[in-house]
């Protein structure tokens, strides 16, 4: 990475960072819950597309069982949530529970390589999502007293502080040491290996990260449903959504994985109205050109414009 | 305990199909060293392609295999060409990579395009002598997913042939054994790629064909199938059709004997255990050579 690229890279962070402190006065500027809920599922899904990309960017393990550690925060938050902990606990508990829940698997996963890895977390994300939906088949509601003291406003705040330290934890990494020798595990893991890069535990740092941040999202997730089914937190569309999101964007960089979140939440919703679904359509096909063509996403097409004009 | 060998007798018949299921992933990933995990979802379009010949055009259930068949093999060469063509130009891990991401968005879209084309809902092929039922022994045998059984192993037993005396099915598995050595000997590797590619898409087809009449296609069931082809390849490895056949036999067996022991609704867990155990334990093991 140049100097300039990393230059770029931190005014980028700054200004996601200012506009996501703007966005703390929007619940003051708007009474309009429909606004705050979309701004919401933006700040979520940035929050899940960073955790993602934390390692299938920084370390290039594709995970495709996401939605378990996801699920796992959630389910953990709600159940001791709603028997009484504080939610900032509750939420706590959850990460901690998705990234201890993560470490074995690491551990066993890790020595899978590539698509070894991939189909490996897939069908430890069906497992788990299978066994929730036998275990808890019931819906999961808040108790009446809950419901009449709802604030939207503090699911908000909550959503805009998570999504702020995602994109500060993906920047402070991306930046550090450690991120630099994931990014030689992700070009070359022999290779990096060899000139002293600790492969493993990279990883599973990386993994502890990726995972704790999903279950904190997760925790989110249970906080703000008034009513969900348990097994929805494990489906596989939260995996899918999140690795959208991280390409279209594009993929290792900070930046990457908000600007696909705003993209991809900001159509979904718009398409959603008239085709429910049709979206992923559109963002499969526009996946499979990314990877085939523009590997970087948004961020690398930006760069090519930005090399368009320099040269003319 | 005849419910017990009941269930069994039922497991080996699906079995069959997870056999046929895998061995057009087994081929793909094999040859080209492309894990295509839209696999599934090129069974759910070769079973409405099946449903609609039926219902459309008034075909046979099985008879629709000579419509569906052709079509899944061009449906394999314009996939090819339009995108696993591109990857397999690449290094083998980047190839890796990307031909699953790839497989992924295609998997994204077919499900999407499904649902809007032909709705959420499950549908299956009713025929005349669907109901049919052999007793053998106290155990009753549905005709037609015997039927189903028996032209999966008529098809492997066909492409295990195919592979060993056709000219191009030699070239097939140099190619999958070592394709720069391939090239060398002068083999048109790209063709011997498009060939086990279309070949794979048409065993998926017949796969599709088979589970709408016996079973049922909605278009999620995708995953599920993608998921039962990898567990089956990572049990019986690559290389032996035959071998295969049986592994999705086996797999077949072991979800019917989970499903006695646990209860129904695990009888998917199961499988995804034993897969994830055995990648765990021979990460390059079974997959590999």
């Amino acid at each position: 990475m140049t100097p300039l690229a990393n230059r770029r890279e931190l005014a980028w962070g700054a200004g996601i960072l200012l506009s996501l402190a703007a966005l703390a006065l929007l619940p003051l500027a708007t009474r309009r819950d429909d606004v705050l809920n979309f701004v919401f599922l933006i700040l979520l899904s940035i929050t899940l597309a960073e955790s993602w990309n934390m390692l299938a960017g920084y370390v290039g393990q594709v995970n495709l069982g996401h939605a378990a550690f996801f699920g796992l925060g959630a389910l953990v938050a709600r159940t001791l949530w709603s028997l009484g902990t504080p939610i900032f606990l509750a939420m706590l508990a959850g990460a901690a529970a998705a990234a201890v829940f993560a470490l074995p698997i690491g551990a066993a996963a890790f020595r899978l390589r590539g698509a070894y890895f991939a189909v490996g977390t897939l069908a430890l994300g069906e497992i788990l999502r299978t066994t929730v939906a036998n275990v808890l088949p019931e819906i999961s509601t808040l108790p009446t007293a809950d419901i009449g003291t709802y604030r939207l406003s503090h699911r908000y705040y909550l959503a805009l502080a998570l999504a702020s330290l995602s994109v500060v934890m993906a920047g402070l990494l991306g930046a550090s040491r450690a991120g630099l020798g994931m990014r030689a595990i992700r070009e070359d893991e022999d290779a990096a290996e060899a000139s002293g890069v600790g492969a493993l535990w990279l990883k599973l740092f990386a993994l502890v990260l990726s995972t704790g941040l999903a279950g904190l999202a997760g925790g989110l997730f249970a906080f703000y449903h008034i009513s969900y089914y348990p097994s929805h937190a494990f489906s596989p569309t939260w995996t899918f959504d999140a690795l959208l999101m991280t390409f279209i964007g594009g993929v290792g960089t900070v930046h990457g994985p908000v600007l696909g979140a705003v993209v991809y939440v900001t159509l979904k919703e718009y398409l959603a109205v008239r085709w429910v679904d049709f979206h992923l359509v559109i963002f499969g096909g526009i996946f499979i050109t990314i990877v085939l063509l523009l590997p970087g996403g948004l961020v690398q097409a930006g760069a090519r414009v930005r090399r368009l004009f320099h040269r003319s | 305990m005849s419910a017990l060998a009941q269930q069994i007798v039922l497991g080996i018949l699906i079995g069959g199909l997870y056999g046929l299921a895998a061995a057009g992933l087994s081929l793909v990933f094999g040859v080209l060293k492309v894990l295509n995990v839209a696999h599934g979802e090129l069974i759910m379009l070769g079973g409405y392609a099946a449903f609609w010949a039926v219902a459309l055009l008034g075909m046979d259930p099985f008879g629709s295999l000579v419509l569906v068949v052709p079509l899944s093999l061009l449906t394999g060469v314009v996939l090819y060409g339009a995108l696993f063509g591109f990857v397999v130009r690449a290094n083998e891990e980047t190839r890796e990579k990307n031909s699953l991401l790839i497989g992924f968005g295609l998997a994204l879209v077919l499900h999407a395009l499904a649902v809007r084309l032909w709705t959420a809902d499950e549908r299956s092929i009713v025929t005349p002598y669907g109901g049919a039922v052999i007793t053998v022994a106290g155990l009753s045998v549905p005709v037609v997913r015997l039927l189903s059984l028996v032209i999966a192993f008529a098809v492997i037993g066909g492409l295990q042939l195919l592979l060993t005396h056709w000219r191009w099915g030699k070239a097939i598995r140099a190619t999958a054994e070592d394709w720069q050595a391939a090239l060398l000997t002068g083999i048109d590797v790209r063709r011997a790629y498009l060939l086990a590619f279309a070949m794979g898409t048409g065993l998926a087809g017949t796969a599709g064909v088979l589970v709408s009449v016996g079973y049922s296609v909605s278009p999620s069931i995708g995953l599920e199938w993608t998921l039962k082809a990898l567990i089956v390849v990572v049990l019986a490895g690559l290389g032996s059709m035959i071998g295969t056949f049986v592994g999705g036999i086996l797999l077949g067996v072991a979800e019917a004997l989970s499903a006695a022991a646990f209860g129904g609704p695990y009888r998917e867990v199961v499988g995804l255990v034993i897969f994830v155990v055995v990648l765990c334990a021979r990460p390059r093991g079974l997959f590999g050579r």
